[in-house]
């Protein structure tokens, strides 16, 4: 299965959840917000939302700006 | 919070113009008698930085201390693996207020969809709000920007937008139900300080909101000239994290906020085109 995480094209498991992309990317999960699809994930929903074939995951967090 | 600016023209000749009202009556007022407050919380900094420029997390940590800001902007983007340090614990440990931004937003859409995002990652519905027209001037797209600042609050943010320094605009942001207005200087990064300070005042004058003088901000002297033409606050980030010496200048930008604060309070004297003697005349 084939899911777009932060633009790049990957290979994840079946039953992959948003939890796992956050956890593949990065160790923090305080100031990261996730968008599946571009709708907003709340972060108690994580765990238990799976990604699905062709999915567009993006993982944000805050940096230097403004 | 209304604001009680009054024009020269509404005072005696001799009276000194551009004092808040009530502002005479308590000489040596204290900074902390006298906060910044949005959205019903006080800050008793009226500078409010941002992060974006400096060279490094270090240099930034020091400069926002040295700043003595409560308030500082992030942007959100797409997480790096390879990112070392991170500015959100920059601002945690030093107990400043992040203020998220919808920086590299052009449409109201996509400012909606980055605020949703903010609010999520940072736990907060403060939300500096940006819509600009394009990469080149970085100037606010008035149309899409209050369109995005109306469904904003309808959504329940808090919002504090960047618009032009167009009273028309700033009024129309107010009533919708923005919790400030964020005028701009000049455009982003410029350093071309305060283009026309008569906007800033027509906006400051008919403001019910705090009025934040954010882009454009290049030294000190700037600072101190928004704050004496009775804006509430100050919002930079290239004039400290693009300096020489980010730290050094950061100070000079608190002293600037606090001095410019004081004079405007205090009340100018009339400019006058002849001289006035200020000792007594010889018998």
């Amino acid at each position: 299965m084939n899911v777009i995480i932060n633009g790049e094209r990957r290979a994840v498991e079946p039953r992959t959840t948003v939890a796992d992309v956050v956890r593949s990317l990065t160790q923090d999960s305080g100031g990261v917000a996730v968008a599946l699809n571009d709708e907003v994930v709340p972060k108690a929903g994580w765990a238990v939302t799976e990604v699905g074939d062709s999915d567009r995951v993006d993982v944000l967090t805050a940096v230097q700006g403004g | 919070m209304p604001h009680t600016h009054t024009t020269a023209g509404a005072e005696p000749a001799d009276a000194p113009s551009g004092a808040p009202q009530g502002a005479a009556q308590r000489p040596g007022a204290h900074a902390d008698e006298d906060p910044l407050v949005i959205a019903g919380r006080p800050f008793a900094s009226r500078l409010i930085t941002g992060t974006g420029g400096a060279p490094s997390l270090r240099v930034l940590e020091d400069a926002l201390t040295a700043s003595g800001t409560e308030l500082t902007t992030v942007a959100l983007r797409r997480v790096s693996p390879d990112a070392e340090g991170s500015v959100w614990d920059v601002l945690h440990r030093n107990g400043i207020r992040p203020l998220p931004n919808t920086a590299g937003c052009f449409t109201a859409g996509d400012a909606l969809r980055t605020a949703r995002l903010a609010r999520e990652a940072l736990e907060t519905d403060w939300i500096k709000l940006e819509v600009v027209a394009d990469e080149r001037t970085l100037l606010p797209d008035p149309v899409e920007l209050l369109d995005a600042a109306e469904r904003l609050v309808d959504d329940g943010f808090t919002v504090l937008p960047y618009t032009n320094d167009d009273p028309v605009l700033a009024r129309r942001l107010e009533q919708v139900g923005c919790t400030a207005v964020m005028p701009l200087g000049a455009p982003i990064g410029s350093g071309l300080g305060i283009r026309n300070p008569h906007n800033i005042e027509l906006i400051v004058e008919q403001a019910g909101v705090p009025v934040v003088v954010d882009a454009g901000i290049g030294t000190a002297s700037e600072a101190a000239l928004a704050m004496e033409l009775g804006c509430d606050a100050v919002m930079l980030a290239t004039a400290v994290t693009r300096a020489r010496d980010p730290v050094l200048m950061a100070g000079a930008m608190r002293d600037a906020v606090h001095a410019g604060r004081a004079a405007y309070r205090a009340g100018r004297v009339p400019v006058r085109r002849y001289a006035r003697a200020s000792s007594p005349a010889v018998d």
